[in-house]
């Protein structure tokens, strides 16, 4: 099926959300761009349309920010057709442990405000043709894990919100996407040693996203051993998976 | 993370850093005391390595303007070849130098000031840029052009990224009608036919000679040589009359063996050679820029047939005067060592540019490349004193494990490029193994 333009891409910096703008651009969307620091983003506006003839405006969104968020809906000339959150930060989990602070961080950005963003976003677009709602959520909220579990949760909590959304819209025009994409080579995990057949790169990433929202799947694991790596961890009794250590 | 360039040797353990953009760059340079730029990593041997920190620029890879009716192409340096290729071929225009590869970055091309096909008549990628960004060491960024800081844009021009982090680039595209070339193919059956062929080519666009390099006797050097032209959209077939820009990306040709699994030896390479310098269609053909331009980049990860220990690749180039005697020489010792070589290329180029180290100069330059053996370098110390004898030099993207004296006999500017590097980088923060090597 066809992409609905514009296609509203929040957290449009981080090395997922560029990707995800070059795939919808030689797609032949427009695009809107959300990000913190936009004027960064001013070169990729250029590239967008030099490669792609594709057109792309910035705004500027501190997604942690109510106020912002708000003031987005309203800077907004049109119904957007397709929003994709990207927001996210995977955080110290150790520092999140003593500080409320570090840990409430974690939480607002991972599942709080992306969820009150999209939430609003799908009352606005529930009757729109074509509407497509995308959340990229995260395989670490299948299931709790002491390396992870403030992140984990956050995606949990995520995970959930988007689930729900669906059901709601499940009768009509709306489509949601959650996207468990897996370990992915980005910024966010540069550095880290990370297993190369369980690693995608944001390229991948983003071009199962378009497929899946062709396809209007709901729920995508962007490398398919990942559906089954969560599915045998998610079988394990709780009894012995307290003492394991992965 | 264990890097090494194209010819997989030698291997070091670096710190990469991904530099996203102008401001990344800037900070990972203020947070380190020596650095490299590295862009696709198809330099050869040990140009884009520093173990403190080398920075990878793929992802600085924006496409920035674009002026259709003059082909003024401003880009981040960290653009492939190859997005340019297929960004703007279809909209009739051509990079107006490429070397034998789309996988490089517009940095890597300047920083190795590359040549192709038609340097006998274009020059060096050098020629069509107009301008660069540089971020020097101390932080600023710099513009330069042929009248502007015309020292430090001359030296980064084949300076191999010493003198900073090249940021954004501004050249000159071609016209083309068509995305197709006209090929001739011509046998010439030694050292001597390949040169008179290349003489006489020279109104040419495109020229260059694959060698036989095991022939010996009366046989040695002889060649296969291609030239082509842009097809004009006048000239195009009836059944793509319409269609001076085929829409799909056609895959290229094939080896005709299965190369993965292959060891390379003495007779495989024989047998390559043999293959193609004997069974190919001699005469005029029409054929899609990519497999003419391109051959070897249809098979991914071509650099893995030399096995785990990687190879070297040994590229020359001679004053005209004692090109036919140092090539003749190099070929009579590279056949007696009985290394056959893979990829055996000669070219004839034309005038060198003002640019101390950059490396085609008016003469021959013939490459060859053999996998990492003990025997291997010991035949290359005996090819670089055949190239020192007839005043040649070798190219430093492809170089690995040339000595000093070298490139000091070889880069008679290098004098010129130290003092450049001086001003602009007196720390010598920028650095790399090649340049550790040959205490440039």
């Amino acid at each position: 099926m066809t992409i609905a333009s514009p296609v509203l891409i929040v957290g449009a910096a981080s090395d997922i959300g560029r990707a995800i703008a070059a795939e919808y651009a030689k797609a032949g969307a427009s695009l809107i761009l959300a990000a913190r620091d936009v004027s960064r983003l001013e070169p990729d506006v250029k590239d967008l349309f030099y490669r792609y003839k594709a057109d792309a405006q910035l705004m500027e969104l501190d997604i942690l920010d109510e106020g912002q968020r708000e003031a987005l809906l309203g800077k907004l000339t049109e119904v957007p057709g397709t929003v994709i959150s990207v927001a996210g930060v995977l955080g110290d989990e150790a520092a999140a442990w003593s500080s409320a602070a570090a840990a409430n961080h974690i939480m607002q950005v991972n599942y709080v405000a992306p969820s009150l963003l999209l939430g609003a976003f799908a009352n606005l677009m529930a009757d729109r043709p074509g509407a497509c709602i995308i959340g990229i959520s995260s395989v670490a909220g299948d299931r709790g894990r002491k390396k992870n579990y403030t992140y984990g949760s956050a995606k949990a909590g995520f995970t959930a919100f988007l689930s729900g959304l669906r059901n709601r819209f499940g009768s009509s025009e709306l489509h949601v996407l959650t996207v468990k994409p897996g370990f992915v080579a980005t910024r966010m995990t540069e550095g880290m040693a990370l297993p190369p057949l369980l690693t995608a790169s944001p390229q991948q990433v983003a071009s199962s996203i378009i497929s899946a929202h062709r396809k209007k799947k709901d729920v995508l694991y962007v490398l398919g051993v990942w559906r089954g790596i969560m599915f045998i961890i998610r079988a394990i009794p709780e009894r012995m998976f307290k003492s394991m250590d992965i | 993370m264990m890097l090494s360039g194209w010819g997989r040797y030698p291997v070091l353990p670096c710190t990469a850093r991904k530099a996203r953009g102008e401001a990344d760059v800037i900070r990972l340079m203020a947070s380190t005391t020596s650095l490299i730029a590295r862009g696709a990593g198809r330099a050869y041997g040990d140009a884009a390595l520093n173990s403190q920190m080398t920075l990878l620029m793929e992802s600085s890879n924006r496409i920035l303007f674009f002026d259709d009716a003059t082909g003024r192409l401003t880009c981040e340096a960290g653009v492939l070849l190859a997005d340019i290729l297929n960004v703007f071929v279809p909209q009739g225009w051509f990079p107006p130098v490429t070397p034998g590869t789309q996988y490089v970055t517009v940095g890597g091309m300047i920083a190795s000031d590359v040549h192709g096909k038609n340097h006998h008549g274009a020059g060096s990628f050098g020629e069509y840029v107009e301008s660069l960004e540089i971020a020097v060491s101390d932080g600023r960024t710099l513009r330069c052009a042929s009248d502007e800081n015309a020292d430090l844009f001359n030296a980064t021009i084949g300076g191999m990224g010493l003198t900073g982090v090249i940021l954004r680039v501004t050249f000159r595209m071609l016209r083309i009608e068509t995305d197709l070339i006209v090929q001739e193919t011509i046998r010439a059956n030694n050292l001597r036919e390949a040169f008179d062929v290349l003489e006489n080519s020279l109104s040419a666009t495109y020229s260059v000679a694959w060698i036989d390099s095991l022939a010996k006797g009366d046989k040695l050097g002889r060649s296969v040589v291609f030239t082509g032209e842009h097809l004009a959209a006048a000239e195009l077939p009836k059944d793509r009359a319409s269609v001076p820009f085929s829409a799909k990306l056609p895959s290229g040709r094939k080896v005709p063996f299965d190369l993965p699994g292959m060891t390379l030896n003495r007779f495989s390479v024989s047998a390559f050679n043999a293959l193609y310098v004997g069974s190919r269609k001699f005469g005029r053909s029409l054929i899609n820029f990519r497999p003419y331009f391109y051959p070897l980049d249809s098979i991914a990860e071509w650099n893995r047939i030399y096995g785990r220990a990687g190879f070297v690749q040994y590229q020359v180039a001679f004053p005209r005067e004692s090109s036919f005697e140092g090539i003749s020489a190099i070929l009579r010792t590279a056949s007696d060592y009985g290394l056959g070589s893979f990829l055996s290329v000669l070219k004839l180029c034309g005038r060198q540019r003002n640019s101390p180290l950059s490396f085609p100069r008016e003469g021959y330059t013939l490459t060859l490349d053999y996998p990492i053996r003990a025997r291997t370098f010991s035949m290359l110390l005996e090819l670089d004193r055949i190239v020192e004898d007839h005043e040649g030099r070798i190219y430093l993207a492809k170089d690995a494990r040339m000595g000093a004296r070298m490139l000091e006999r070889g880069y008679p500017r290098i004098s010129e490029f130290a003092a450049v590097r001086q001003r602009f980088d007196p720390d010598r923060k920028m650095r790399s193994l090649l340049s550790d090597r040959l205490g440039i």
